[in-house]
């Protein structure tokens, strides 16, 4: 176990190695021409990456924080069904979502045709209403887990104390709120200036841009690698620090609200305050639900383009397929290693696992297209190196299932097992396939669900001939061709929504 | 002072009925085994929870649909007594006032609190700092500064030590005499309420099934449930 733990390890640090050197050997190679590199379009790039990412988080955040405190207070029918969709967001692919976004506010969308005016989403604009999108469910998300962890005699002192609404929310609720907000802001600004498919599709020219997007673009536009390298240092600086922040607060933090029956409340309750927790649930439901449903609407109405749908969907499969099979491969012998071993020894195998997080995709991207091309530039590796990344990218989320699950196995059964003589693959048939077949169906299909979203690495390698769903719906959005695109979207939706209620049923 | 008129309550499949009178001044000691309804007579009492069927009075006053804040009572949980981010001092102010305008006389009610409680070193620590004992006498002081005359204490010092739990019991004891409280407290502990009570109910499944002067309750124990709960 430990041998195919360390093999697993190291093939994590050559993957992200083979991304990482090549990045600086170029730049010093080059000289690093700075008056060439550090030009008014590297600053301005740089300028909005923050900028989108700071507004961002600061709307996600803000309107997050009334929906998580109605959604607290309130329960009505259908509360747990919306808090399972308001994961829907950040587990359908970002395509998906962001045509829905389009179909909503584009300018020939609902809102467009509602109002009479033209909108246009390309830009600023479109990217915080898509951020915002994403990141503030989550948000609310997070911080009603902490809303729900609040003692029930806080709910009976505060009754007996004769705390009003605002009482509660000074003594209460904010405190709560407030200890979550450095952990989701720093996370949710780390999404937002990592995030690559919203800028893509959304952002407009160099006026828009991104670290991450400018990355590929000088990379598959300009070809020039000297100029992706100090871009994708750039991102390093930004998103290392943003990591290790975002991996001290995490610790304190949950994702998934239980489903629980809360504790009872003795709410001050008023007809305005009725009025208003209805308003901002309304506000909040609307925003997050309406352009799924637009997207849905739309796609049923389609004319789907179905051998490209077909061909694109046989492409999917296996290129997810295969990364769901790596990235397993590579987190069992590691969340192995992770239960049985040293607390030392697990911290780095989880920073090790962090380590997809923390080098971006398109800085990964960058390395390995440079080695391939001096390596002549094989055929059939593209589809190889989306594989890999993809497995690199699912890798955190199928380590932060399968850790705690093998833990609690291992802390149950080794001993037993030592005694009895069972190893190996004995153990592994008897013993650890039944006992983890849950835990490991869901990071399975977790992995297969982020690689068959995935529009970085395919954007970055793919071509013509290697087109994933994704990859089609971005082609018929680029070439506004949006109804096709909402079928193709459509039958993506569908399938990776079965695949996420396939993986509710094991979590 | 504190009278239950066929208080009836639901919880899961256990229906719960009280009739019970308590009087002024008096200090009831309630054991019984865990989930026979101990703390659910406090709750009904305090008004977290409502009866099925029933009257509740407090000090000749029906209260029965009254909300917690209405009640001339104060209560006093096993844990999670005080707001961890706010100081000792703000933890206790906030028995007097939810809005923390205070007037002089108010602030000098909340230092001889402290004072009486011995926690006026740790006016400004946040209870994190503070050990489980200090802790529960962030709330003795609290409930002195509210001066209801309704003292409920559920398994306060379950959590403590013997020898600080005799202490803390000895300073409830001696608030009760001094401010002519009417107490009820629920305890695990039977020798608690043997130290302490005037009174002490036996509860189980729900009902009272007897309630004595302590020192009668605990020498006769004529119900075999009472003896077998106590080990005698």
């Amino acid at each position: 176990m430990r041998l195919s733990a360390s093999l697993s390890f190291s093939l994590i640090l050559v993957a992200i190695g083979a991304g990482l050197v090549p990045v600086i050997a170029i730049g010093f190679g080059q000289g690093y021409e700075l008056s060439r590199l550090f030009d008014a379009y590297f600053f301005r790039v740089v300028t909005f990456t923050i900028v989108q990412a700071t507004l961002s988080t600061v709307f996600s955040v803000l309107f997050a924080i009334p929906v998580a405190r109605t959604l607290a207070r309130r329960q009505f029918p259908g509360r747990g069904l919306v808090l399972r969709l308001f994961a829907l967001p950040l587990a359908l692919p970002a395509i998906v979502a962001i045509l829905g976004i389009v179909e909503i506010y584009g300018r020939s969308g609902w809102l467009s045709r509602l109002t009479a005016l033209e909108l246009d989403i390309y830009g600023l604009a479109g990217i915080l209403i898509a951020h915002v999108f994403f990141n503030m469910p989550l948000a609310a998300r997070m911080m009603l887990v902490r809303l729900d962890q609040i003692a029930p005699e806080s709910f009976r002192l505060s009754a007996q104390l004769g705390f009003g609404a605002g009482a509660f929310w000074r003594f209460i609720e904010w405190p709560a709120i407030r200890e979550t907000l450095p952990g989701i802001a720093s996370l949710v600004f780390l999404l937002c200036a990592a995030s690559f498919a919203t800028v893509l599709t959304l952002g407009g020219g160099p006026q828009a841009t991104t670290l991450e997007v400018a990355i590929y673009q000088a990379l598959r536009y300009d070809f020039d690698p000297a100029r992706a390298s100090l871009l994708s240092m750039a991102q390093l600086a930004l998103c290392v620090p943003l990591v290790a922040l975002t991996a001290a607060a995490a610790g304190r933090l949950q994702h998934a609200p239980a489903l629980r029956a809360k504790a009872r409340r003795f709410a001050t309750d008023t007809a305005f305050s009725r009025l208003a927790d209805g308003g901002i649930l309304a506000v909040a439901l609307a925003f997050v639900f309406l352009p799924l449903i637009a997207l849905v609407l739309a796609g049923i109405g389609a004319p789907f383009a179905w051998s490209a749908i077909a061909g694109a969907m046989i492409t999917s499969l296996f290129l997810a397929g295969g990364a769901m099979l790596l990235s397993l491969l590579l987190a069992w012998p590691l969340a192995n290693a992770a239960a049985r071993g040293s607390p030392l020894l697990t911290r780095l195998l989880s920073t090790a696992a962090l380590l997809a997080f923390i080098v971006p995709p398109a800085v990964l991207a960058t390395g390995w297209f440079v080695l391939a091309l001096k390596a002549g530039d094989p055929p059939h590796l593209a589809p190889l190196l989306v594989i890999v990344m993809n497995a690199l990218m699912a890798l955190p989320f199928g380590l932060s299932v399968l850790t705690p699950a093998v833990s609690q196995s291992a802390a149950r059964h080794d001993r037993l097992c030592a005694g009895l003589g069972l190893s190996g693959f004995a153990r592994l048939r008897l013993i650890d396939l039944p006992v983890l077949a849950r835990p490991l169906g869901l990071a399975a299909a977790l992995s297969f669900a982020i690689s068959l979203g995935d529009l970085t690495a395919i954007t970055l390698f793919g071509s013509q001939d290697l087109t994933t769903l994704p990859a089609l719906v971005y082609r018929q959005m680029g070439s506004y061709r949006l109804d096709a695109a909402a079928g193709s979207a459509l039958v993506l939706a569908v399938f990776s929504t079965a695949i996420i209620a396939m993986a509710e049923r094991w979590r | 002072m504190i009278r239950l008129d066929h208080v009836t309550f639901h919880y899961e499949d256990l229906r719960m009925e009280f009739d019970v009178a308590v009087a002024k001044g008096e200090f009831l000691g309630i054991i019984g085994p865990s989930g026979s309804g101990k703390s659910t007579l406090l709750n009904l009492i305090a008004g977290f929870e409502s009866p099925a069927a029933g009257h509740i009075f407090i000090a000749n006053r029906e209260v029965t649909a009254s909300p917690p804040a209405k009640r001339p009572v104060t209560m006093i949980f096993q844990d999670n007594n005080s707001f961890a981010h706010l100081d000792v001092w703000t933890n206790v102010a906030l028995g007097l006032s939810p809005s923390l305008k205070l007037d002089a006389d108010q602030r000098a009610l909340i230092n001889s609190a402290l004072a009486a409680t011995g926690l006026e070193a740790y006016a400004r620590r946040k209870p994190g700092e503070l050990s489980g004992g200090e802790r529960q006498r962030i709330a003795i002081a609290r409930a002195l500064v509210r001066d209801q005359p309704v003292l409920l204490l559920d398994e306060p010092f379950t959590a403590l030590g013997p020898k600080l739990r005799q202490d803390m019991l000895d300073l409830v004891v001696a608030l009760h005499k001094s401010r002519g409280l009417t107490t009820l407290m629920v305890s695990h502990h039977p020798e608690d309420a043997r130290r302490a009570a005037d009174r002490t109910a036996f509860i189980a499944n729900g009902r009272i099934l007897a309630i004595a002067p302590t020192a009668e309750l605990f020498a006769a124990a004529r119900d075999p449930e009472i003896t077998e709960y106590l080990g005698l």
